[in-house]
C-alpha cells in the first residue's frame, strides 16, 4: 500500500521513497537475544547485592499470631528477616480503586501482610541473604503461627449473608457492581420470535511469562536515590508509585527496564512483593534482588477471567438480533489490584458484549466479588475473550435455533461498513470498522463452502469436525479515559525525542517500552522513513525514566498508535530543522531540498547535495561557518495522546477448524484464520506475529489453561507440569489477513493489534466444538474445553 | 550442609575448574558462577526448556542436572554455539522470520532446533513441532519458529547437494 510514486510532491510523509512503512524489516537487536547476550533483570548483579525470598502463607485465609525468625537469623549469609510490621516503617499501604469506577472499593494492602493473610501465597516475611539458596534455607526455618479462618472461595456464594466478610471494614464482599440498560430490552425480547439463554463459564488463568517477575532495587543512601531495574511495561508508573509509597520525590526514583521475558499485561501492575523489594533496599541500604520462582509466579502473578456470565439473546426468524442481556459475576481475589484495579475486566465485559452488532437493545449487570484466592487483574485482551465468547456463543445458539447458517446470521446483523462513525449501546464510539469486508475476506481465505462440504462428507465416516466463527471488536490506543480520569497517575500520552548526532546518525528516545512486540523496530521504521535516514542509522532508546520523555509505556495495544505517532511528529520537526540548516549551508531554500538515503538531495531531481554526516559535522564543529543568526536545532521532541476518540476500536473475525474425538474428548486444532483491521500496518510481519501469538494465548485459554483451586482456596496446579500451556506440537498454523481502515485521528493512522488474537480465539474454538458436536445435541458454554468437559457434555462420563 | 566438591569440565571449549556445592544445579552454575546468562531459567522443574544446554553432545535441561554431574564433561551453551558460528544460519532464519519476540525462550529453542537438525536433515513441520514441544514459547504461537527451522534445514540441504 505504500509505494513510491513519480510525483513526490503529493506523497505523505510516510509514502516517501525508500519508506519502511508497510515493509517487512527485521527488528533491531534480535541478534543480542539470539546469542544469549540480552540483559534480563534476572541476569543482573550489583555489588553488595542481597537476594530476597518471601515466606508465603500456606493458608488462603488466616490470622498471623506470631513469627519466630530467631533461628533463621543465625544462619550464615542471612542479612535480615523483615516482617510486614517492620517494613511498614518505610512503605505505606495502598488501596486499588479508581474514581470513575463508581462504588469500587477495596481494603488497604501492605507490602507484606501484617496480621491477616488473604490468599495462599501472600507474603508474611522477607528473608534477605547473600544468595537466593541461603535465603531459601533460612525461610525454611522461620516459624509462623497462624489461626486459620474460613476462606471465601466460591464467587457464587461470596455475597450470601452466611459467608464470612474478608475485610470487615468493607462490610461485605462486593467490590464493584455496574448496571446498564440501553434501548427497550423487555419489549425487544417480547417481540422476538425466539429467545435463547446460556450460562457461560470462564476458567481462571494466568499469563505464564517465561521469565518470572524480577526486580532489582538499589537504594543509594549517599545519593538519596533509588534505582529500580524491573521488567515492567510502564516505567513511569512504577516511578510514581514507588516514590509515593516510599515518601520520596519522583526525581529520587529512576526506573530502568532492559530486556523483558514476556509481559502480556502480567508486568503492567505493581505487586506487593515488588513494593517490598523497593522498601527492603531502602531499609537495608543496599541493592536487593527478587526473582519469583515458578510456583510463586502461579500463586502471585495476576490471574484473569474467572467469570460466570448468564447470557440471553432475542432473535427473529429472519435472523435479526433483537436484544442482548447479560448477568456477569467475577471473583477477583481479596484485593483490587494496584493501581489499575481489578474491576476493569468486568467493566470491559459490560462495554463490549454485542459490540459488533446493530441492535441497540442491551441490558447488562456485572458484579465483582472478593474471595480468598490470588488477585485477578488486566491480562492480554482484558474482558474481550469473555465478551466475545458470550456474544458469539449466543449468536451461534440463536442461529441454530432458527436453523440459519452462522455466517449468514452475522452478515444480517454486523454493523454496515458504511455506517460509521457510530456508537454501541454501551456508549463505545467507533470511528471506522470493517466487519463485512473482514468477513468476506475470511470466507475467501478459508474457502468456507468447501469446508462445509468436507465436514458433511466426514460426518458419515463418524469423523466430527466443526467450524467456528467469531467476530470481535478490540479496544486499542486508550486515551486518558482508561485510567487518568479515575485519578491514576498512569500517562496516556507518549513522547519521542529525535536527534541527529555528529556523524549523521539518529538517536531516538521514546517513552514506549519493548517486550518483544517490536516497539524499537516500529519507532526506527517511522523515524527512518520520515527523515530519509536508513534504519540501521537509527538507534532507539527506551525503558529508562531518566533518559526518555514521560509516557505511558506499552500496554493495551498503544505502542504503535500513540508512541508511533509521537515518533512521526518528532521526526517531522527534526526533518524541517535539518532542511532549514541545509538551505542555509547550500544557499538554497528548504522547499527545494529533501532528505533521502542519508543525504540532503535536490527536491526536483534527487541529486545529492550534501551528506547528513557532513551537515552534522558543520553544525557541531564548524558552526562559525554558518550564516549569522542561524542556530541549528538538531533535536526535536513531540508528544501525542488521542483526544477525539477515547479508544481507537479495531475489528476482526476469526475462524477455527477442528476435530473432536467423541471417544476421548480430545480436540485437535486443524486450522485457524484471522482477519483483522488495525489501520495502517507499519510492519506486516510484526503485526501478523502479534496476531498469531495472541491467538495461541487464546487457544490456551480455550483448551488447557486453568488455575484449579480447591474449596480451601489452595491452588492445586501451581507448576508448569500441571498447568498446561500450548506447546508447539498441538498448535495449528494460523492464516492472517488484513483489512486496512486507518484512523484519521493521527497522521500515521495506526491502531493496535496486540489483543485481537486473544480476543476471539476461544470463541471461535468453542463455536467450532459445538458445531462438531451438533449431531449429539450437546452444547458446551464453558472453557477450558477439557476432555472431561466434552465427555461430560456427551454423557460419556 | 555438605562441603563443596571440586569439578573440572570443558565449557564452550574452555577448561573450567570450580568448587561447587553438591546441590548446585547446572543452570545456576553456568549463570551465577560462570556468568553465562544466555542459559535462562524459566521454571526450575524441567518443563519449559529455557535452560536447555548441550552436555557431551546431547541436549539436557540444565535445571535438572547437578553441576557436580558435569565433572569431566563437555558443556556447550548458547554463547558457545553463537561464537563458533555453528548455528549462525539458524539464527539468521529466526531473525528473518521474526521467530522470537521477548527472546527468553530463544537460546533453549535454538539449542533444541540445532539438536533436531543434527539428527534429521529434512524434518517435516510435524517433526519440527514435535521436537520443539518441550520448549515453551509464550510470545510467538510457534508458527514463525517452525517456519524458521524449516527454512534453515532446507538451506543446509541445499548447501550440501
Amino acid at each position: 500500500m505504500i509505494i513510491a510514486s513519480a510525483t513526490p510532491e503529493i506523497l505523505s510523509v510516510l509514502d516517501r521513497p525508500n519508506s519502511y512503512i508497510g515493509k517487512v524489516v527485521p527488528r533491531p537487536n534480535l541478534e543480542r537475544l539470539m546469542q544469549g547476550r540480552g540483559l534480563y533483570v534476572s541476569d543482573m548483579e550489583l555489588p553488595r547485592m542481597g537476594h530476597v525470598v518471601f515466606l508465603r502463607s500456606p493458608h488462603a485465609h488466616a490470622k498471623i499470631i506470631g513469627i519466630d525468625a530467631s533461628a533463621a537469623k543465625r544462619l550464615p549469609g542471612v542479612i535480615a528477616i523483615v516482617t510486614g510490621k517492620e517494613l511498614a516503617a518505610v512503605i505505606t499501604p495502598w488501596v486499588g480503586v479508581l474514581s470513575h469506577l463508581k462504588g469500587l472499593k477495596s481494603a488497604a494492602q501492605h507490602a507484606i501482610a501484617i496480621d491477616h493473610v488473604c490468599w495462599q501465597g501472600e507474603a508474611v516475611a522477607a528473608v534477605v541473604a547473600t544468595s537466593r539458596a541461603l535465603a531459601e534455607d533460612a525461610a525454611d526455618i522461620v516459624s509462623v503461627e497462624y489461626e486459620e479462618l474460613d476462606p471465601v472461595t466460591d464467587m457464587r456464594t461470596a455475597l450470601d449473608p452466611e459467608t464470612p466478610v474478608i475485610h470487615a471494614s468493607l462490610v461485605d464482599n462486593l467490590a464493584f457492581e455496574r448496571n446498564l440498560d440501553a434501548g427497550a430490552v423487555d419489549a425487544a425480547f417480547a417481540d422476538s420470535d425466539e429467545v435463547v439463554e446460556a450460562d457461560f463459564v470462564f476458567g481462571r488463568h494466568t499469563g505464564v511469562t517465561l521469565e518470572p517477575r524480577a526486580v532489582l532495587a538499589d537504594w543509594n543512601a549517599a545519593e538519596a536515590r533509588l534505582t529500580i531495574y524491573q521488567g515492567t511495561q510502564a516505567p513511569h508508573m512504577v516511578q510514581n508509585i514507588a516514590a509515593l509509597h516510599l515518601g520520596l520525590e519522583e526525581s529520587q526514583v529512576r526506573v530502568v527496564c532492559k530486556d523483558v521475558g514476556g509481559s502480556f499485561g502480567i508486568k503492567v501492575h505493581i505487586y506487593a512483593d515488588e513494593m517490598a523489594t523497593y522498601a527492603l533496599s531502602k531499609l537495608l541500604r543496599r541493592p536487593i534482588k527478587f526473582v519469583a520462582d515458578r510456583v510463586e509466579s502461579f500463586n502471585t502473578d495476576i490471574h484473569a477471567r474467572d467469570h460466570r456470565c448468564k447470557g440471553r439473546i432475542g432473535v427473529m426468524r429472519d435472523g435479526r438480533i433483537m436484544a442482548f442481556e447479560i448477568d456477569d459475576l467475577t471473583g477477583i481475589g481479596p484485593y483490587s489490584m494496584y493501581p489499575r484495579t481489578s474491576a476493569i475486566e468486568a467493566n470491559q465485559v459490560v462495554n463490549l458484549v454485542g459490540g459488533p452488532y446493530v441492535t441497540k437493545n442491551y441490558r447488562a449487570r456485572t458484579r465483582v466479588v472478593f474471595q480468598n484466592k490470588n488477585v485477578t487483574c488486566q491480562y492480554r485482551a482484558v474482558g474481550h475473550p469473555i465478551a466475545c465468547s458470550v456474544t458469539e456463543g449466543l449468536v451461534d445458539l440463536a442461529a441454530a435455533r432458527i436453523e440459519m447458517d452462522p455466517v449468514e446470521i452475522r452478515r444480517r446483523n454486523l454493523i454496515a461498513d458504511d455506517a460509521y462513525p457510530c456508537a454501541s449501546p454501551s456508549g463505545l464510539r467507533f470511528e471506522q470498522l470493517s466487519h463485512h469486508a473482514a468477513m468476506n475476506k475470511l470466507m475467501t481465505m478459508m474457502d468456507y463452502e468447501s469446508l462445509r462440504a468436507e465436514q458433511a462428507a466426514l460426518r458419515v465416516k463418524n469423523v466430527h469436525r466443526g467450524i467456528g466463527i467469531a467476530s470481535f471488536i478490540e479496544l486499542t490506543n486508550p486515551s486518558a479515559a482508561f485510567y487518568g480520569v479515575g485519578g491514576a497517575r498512569i500517562s496516556s500520552q507518549d513522547g519521542v525525542a529525535v536527534r541527529l548526532d555528529a556523524t549523521g546518525s539518529v538517536i531516538c528516545q521514546t517513552s514506549i517500552t519493548e517486550q518483544g512486540q517490536g516497539s524499537e523496530s516500529l519507532t526506527a521504521q517511522i523515524v527512518g522513513s520520515v527523515l530519509g535516514v536508513s534504519m540501521e542509522r537509527v538507534r532507539v532508546i527506551l525503558g529508562d525514566t531518566d533518559n526518555t520523555p514521560y509516557g505511558g509505556g506499552t500496554w493495551a495495544s498503544r505502542g504503535a498508535g500513540i508512541g508511533g505517532e509521537a515518533a512521526l511528529q518528532a521526526a517531522k520537526i527534526l526533518r524541517k530543522n535539518i532542511l532549514d540548516v541545509a538551505a542555509a549551508i547550500l544557499q538554497s531554500s528548504p522547499a527545494e531540498l529533501d532528505i533521502a538515503n542519508n543525504a540532503i538531495v535536490s527536491a526536483s531531481d534527487g541529486s545529492s547535495r550534501i551528506d547528513l554526516n557532513e551537515l552534522a559535522r558543520i553544525v557541531y564543529f564548524r558552526p562559525d561557518t554558518l550564516p549569522p543568526g542561524i542556530q541549528p536545532e538538531l533535536m526535536a521532541t513531540r508528544h501525542f495522546v488521542p483526544r477525539q476518540y477515547p479508544f481507537a476500536f479495531t475489528n476482526g473475525v476469526q475462524a477455527s477448524w477442528l476435530e473432536v474425538d467423541t471417544d476421548t474428548g480430545f480436540v485437535k486444532l486443524l486450522r485457524h484464520w484471522v482477519v483483522e483491521d488495525c489501520g495502517t500496518i507499519i510492519n506486516p510481519q510484526l503485526v501478523d506475529e502479534q496476531i498469531r501469538g495472541g491467538v495461541v494465548q487464546g487457544l490456551g485459554a480455550a483448551l488447557f489453561e486453568k488455575c484449579i483451586y480447591d474449596e480451601r482456596g489452595q491452588l492445586t496446579n501451581a507448576n508448569m507440569a500441571d498447568y498446561l500451556v500450548p506447546m508447539s506440537g498441538e498448535m495449528p498454523d494460523i492464516d492472517v489477513g488484513h483489512v486496512v481502515s486507518p484512523t484519521l485521528e493521527t497522521e500515521l493512522g495506526a491502531k493496535g493489534a496486540g489483543e485481537a488474537g486473544t480476543a476471539g480465539a476461544a470463541a471461535a474454538v468453542a463455536n467450532a466444538v459445538n458445531d462438531a458436536l451438533k449431531p449429539f445435541g450437546a452444547v458446551i458454554t464453558e472453557i477450558p474445553l477439557t476432555p472431561q468437559v466434552i465427555l461430560t457434555a456427551l454423557g460419556r462420563i | 550442609m555438605t562441603a563443596a566438591m571440586s569439578i573440572s569440565l570443558d565449557v564452550n571449549g574452555e577448561r573450567v575448574d570450580a568448587q561447587v556445592l553438591p546441590r548446585l544445579n547446572l543452570a545456576d552454575f553456568l549463570r551465577e558462577h560462570l556468568q553465562l546468562t544466555g542459559t535462562h531459567v524459566g521454571c526450575e522443574h524441567g518443563v519449559c526448556g529455557a535452560c536447555t544446554v548441550r552436555v557431551n553432545g546431547e541436549i539436557v535441561r540444565s535445571c535438572l542436572m547437578l553441576a557436580v554431574q558435569t565433572h569431566g564433561a563437555s558443556v556447550e551453551t548458547i554463547e558457545g554455539l553463537s561464537d563458533s558460528g555453528e548455528i549462525a544460519d539458524l539464527q539468521a532464519a529466526f531473525r528473518n522470520r521474526n521467530a522470537l519476540q521477548c527472546g527468553f525462550c530463544t537460546p533453549g529453542m535454538l539449542m533444541a532446533a540445532q539438536d533436531l537438525l543434527k539428527q534429521d536433515a529434512e524434518p517435516d513441520r510435524k517433526r519440527i513441532r514435535e521436537h520443539l514441544s518441550g520448549n515453551y514459547c509464550r510470545c510467538t504461537g510457534y508458527q514463525a519458529i517452525i517456519d524458521a527451522v524449516e527454512t534453515a534445514a532446507r538451506a543446509r540441504l541445499g548447501r550440501r547437494s
